[in-house]
């Protein structure tokens, strides 16, 4: 990899004074990557092309919203019949929020089994937690923009939250609302928001790949590379694996979009908001129902802590807690590849993460199965949420036995290539 | 407020031991013309079901998100959208005199409201609401299914042990069993333009198409530039993945 030169004069001068073509070709075409990633890492580019998407058609969209009690609900039934595309702009922004979310929750979990949030990628993975919290934030404001009845009691219900603190609760929430209920001002303001976070989220990603491009990637082996013989230049290899990704991604993302445009909409967010009426129950999107799940777990006081108090800390700890993972998990070794025990205490996580989604969508009273209520199949998923992460990882990275990673990424490589040769 | 009385007077009901659940029964699947991936809308059905719509349930409920030129991407010609149109009278002005008037309806209006206000449709209808049409299908758990099954779903007799309360009517599939609707349709409640038999089954199904049609009127673009657009990415996929292996079948 010689560093290139120009010879166009135009690319000269304009690389004398802002260097974009060195650095393109340093961060994008040269750029070292490990030989050995799969297709897990696939989902940090599709995060970041569904995010450019969704504020393409985002701004589109606001172009015929009209953010007003009155007319936001006919103004997007308005985009949808009489707006030219305006159905495809809408039903892509309205699908890409749940893929964006299936995006970033599996790129999440990569990180989990191959360790990428371990030295020295700790600033990389806190970078995507608070990228994470602005997504949810932002998918919350957007829901509440069309004015059904979903967005109106997901609004009330979450605003709501907030009055849990003492003291400083009922002022806090009557200033999100800017005024005494959800109402005009609060649709406005929240119209604003969510117009702003995602480029919040943007300028998030830049750090987040300034963070990446200082130590590059990890790779399933978890272990660094060691030379020339370990990686590959970003272009062609990667950009033309991402883009094969791209079209698989594109196939069920379109695939929704055409042919189940609605498969992630309750239908009561298809009646106006109406402030007189409260829906049967009220469930926010798929990717925020493991968090809503575990703000009911909690039906009980501790100590003099109101139960509600501690439902809505234990939520947001539980995104927040994912920050000291680097250090909560104790391990020297960073692929689940070689911790034998990690490797299942893992699948147990992710299916408690399921079911505490499956959970969310469930009112607390019903019953599963007619044997046990969903109250206490949330508690019992939200203490395994924090067990995991507060006691099982710790303690497993002291206690486990890992097996010895190869040397480097080659020679693991080279020694497959020898067992299926052996083999044959 | 009403749901809350309902509700409660239904709590009371079940307390004395009926077998009848609240939750409503899954609405049985029909087979409309506008199912699956190549399923259009059935014009004939769409214009019987405009037909009922105009004559039955016009006196109750709107339809404020359509608009009568809307009914041109469906196969009506301008004059038959002006005669649409013409049945239905709005409320317009103010005009020079600053009167407000009413005038038959045109092709740009919004199907026509039949109550000035929702105060009005209430008093109308013994304090219930009928909603508003446009996007009905999409409203409800089930759609089209659950709209069929309610329209079809009037029972005379409520099982033994139901009380259907003054006003209310029983019906299979509307949670909770008791509507405020009474059953709109009846056999012959229309006369169809095409000649077709104008049983309660068949106006129930010609309406749900036109509903489902009018709470997406674009769902046949939808499906036709989605199997053109799937079809294009499957083969592109298919070409981005033999280049992969193309550029990869060096690395070792
Ligand atoms: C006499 C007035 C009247 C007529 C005519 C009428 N409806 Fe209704 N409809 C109502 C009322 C009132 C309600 C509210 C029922 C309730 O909430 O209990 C209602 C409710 C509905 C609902 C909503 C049910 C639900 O799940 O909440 C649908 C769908 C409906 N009507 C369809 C129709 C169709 C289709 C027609 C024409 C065939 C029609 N209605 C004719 C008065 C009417
Ligand atoms: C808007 C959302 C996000 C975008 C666009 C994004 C983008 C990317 C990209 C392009 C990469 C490099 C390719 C890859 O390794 O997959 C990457 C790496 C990474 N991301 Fe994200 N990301 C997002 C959110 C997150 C979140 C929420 C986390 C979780 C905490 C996270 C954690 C990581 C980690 C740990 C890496 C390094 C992975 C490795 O090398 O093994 N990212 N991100």
């Amino acid at each position: 990899m010689t560093s290139p030169t120009w010879n166009n004069p135009v690319v000269k001068w304009i690389e004398y004074r802002l260097p974009v073509f060195s650095f393109t070709q340093e961060h994008l075409i040269d750029y070292p990557t490990p030989k050995n990633l799969n297709y897990w890492w696939n989902f940090g580019s599709l995060a970041g092309i569904t995010l450019t998407i969704m504020i393409v058609t985002g701004i589109v969209l606001a172009m015929h919203y009209t953010p007003h009690v009155d007319y936001a609900f006919e103004s997007v039934e308005r985009i949808m019949r009489d707006v030219n595309y305006g159905w495809l702009i809408r039903y892509v922004h309205m699908n890409g929020g749940s893929m964006f979310f299936a995006v970033v929750y599996i790129h999440i979990f990569r990180g989990l089994y191959y360790g990428s949030y371990k030295a020295p990628r700790e600033m990389l993975w806190i970078i995507g937690i608070i990228i994470l919290l602005t997504m949810m934030a932002t998918a919350f404001l957007g829901y509440v923009l069309p004015w059904g009845q979903m967005s109106f009691w997901a609004a009330t219900v979450i605003t709501n939250m907030f009055s849990a603190f003492p003291l400083i609760g009922e002022p806090i929430v009557s200033w999100l609302w800017g005024g005494f209920s959800v109402d005009n001002p609060t649709l406005n303001r929240f119209f604003s928001l969510h117009y702003l976070l995602p480029f919040v989220i943007f300028g998030l990603v830049f750090v987040h790949l300034w963070a990446l491009h200082v130590h590059h990637s990890n790779n399933p082996l978890g272990i660094d590379t060691k030379g020339p013989q370990d990686i590959l230049p970003f272009h062609p290899y990667y950009t033309i694996k991402d883009l094969f990704g791209l079209g698989v991604f594109m196939l069920v993302f379109l695939g929704f979009v055409f042919f189940a445009p609605n498969f992630f909409v309750e239908p009561d967010n298809y009646i106006k908001a109406n402030p007189m009426q409260t829906p049967t129950h009220i469930v926010p999107e798929w990717y925020l129902t493991p968090f809503y799940a575990i703000l009911r777990a909690i039906t009980f006081d501790i100590w003099f802590i109101p139960a509600k108090l501690i439902g809505v800390m234990a939520m947001f700890g539980s995104v927040l807690i994912l920050v000291l993972v680097p250090w909560l998990d104790t391990s020297k070794v960073r692929s689940a590849r070689y911790r034998p025990i990690y490797k299942q205490v893992y699948w147990f996580f992710v299916i408690d993460c399921i079911v505490l989604g499956w959970v969310g969508f469930n009112s607390p009273d019903a019953m599963f199965m007619g044997a046990v209520s969903f109250l206490r199949i949330g508690q019992v998923a939200t203490a395994y949420y924090f067990l995991h992460l507060l006691v099982v990882m710790p303690v497993l990275g002291k206690l486990e036995r890992p097996r010895s990673p190869p040397e480097s990424i080659s020679a693991a490589v080279t020694k497959e290539t020898d067992t299926v040769t052996e083999a044959a | 407020m009403r749901k809350f009385v309902l509700g409660a007077a239904l709590a009371l009901t079940l307390g004395a031991g009926t077998a009848f659940a609240a939750e409503a029964p899954k609405p049985p699947a029909q087979a409309w013309s506008f199912n699956g991936v190549f399923g259009t809308f059935d014009r004939a059905a769409l214009r019987r079901g405009l037909q009922v719509y105009t004559e039955v349930c016009a006196a109750c409920h709107s339809l404020g998100l359509v608009y009568y030129r809307h009914l041109q991407s469906i196969g009506f010609s301008e004059e038959e959208i002006k005669a649409v149109a013409r049945e239905f009278e709005v409320e317009d002005g103010p005009n020079d005199d600053g009167e407000m008037f009413t005038r038959p309806a045109k092709p740009t209006d919004p199907f026509a409201s039949p109550f000035p206000n929702d105060q009005a449709a209430r008093a109308a209808n013994a304090g219930a609401f009928p909603p508003d049409l446009s996007v009905m299908t999409k409203a409800r758990k089930g759609g089209e299914d659950y709209l069929h099954a309610v329209l079809v779903g009037y029972r005379d007799e409520a099982p033994a042990g139901v009380e259907v309360m003054e006003g209310l009517f029983f019906n299979e599939y509307f949670p909770g069993h008791q509507i405020a609707m009474p059953p709109p349709l009846a056999d012959d409640a229309v006369e169809y333009a095409d000649g077709t038999k104008a049983t309660v089954q068949q106006m129930s199904m010609d309406v749900t198409t036109f509903l489902a049609w009018a709470a997406e009127p674009t769902m046949e673009d939808r499906k036709r530039l989605g199997i053109k657009t799937l079809l294009f990415l499957l083969v592109l996929t298919a070409m981005l993945y033999a280049l992969k292996r193309k550029v990869w079948s060096d690395v070792h």
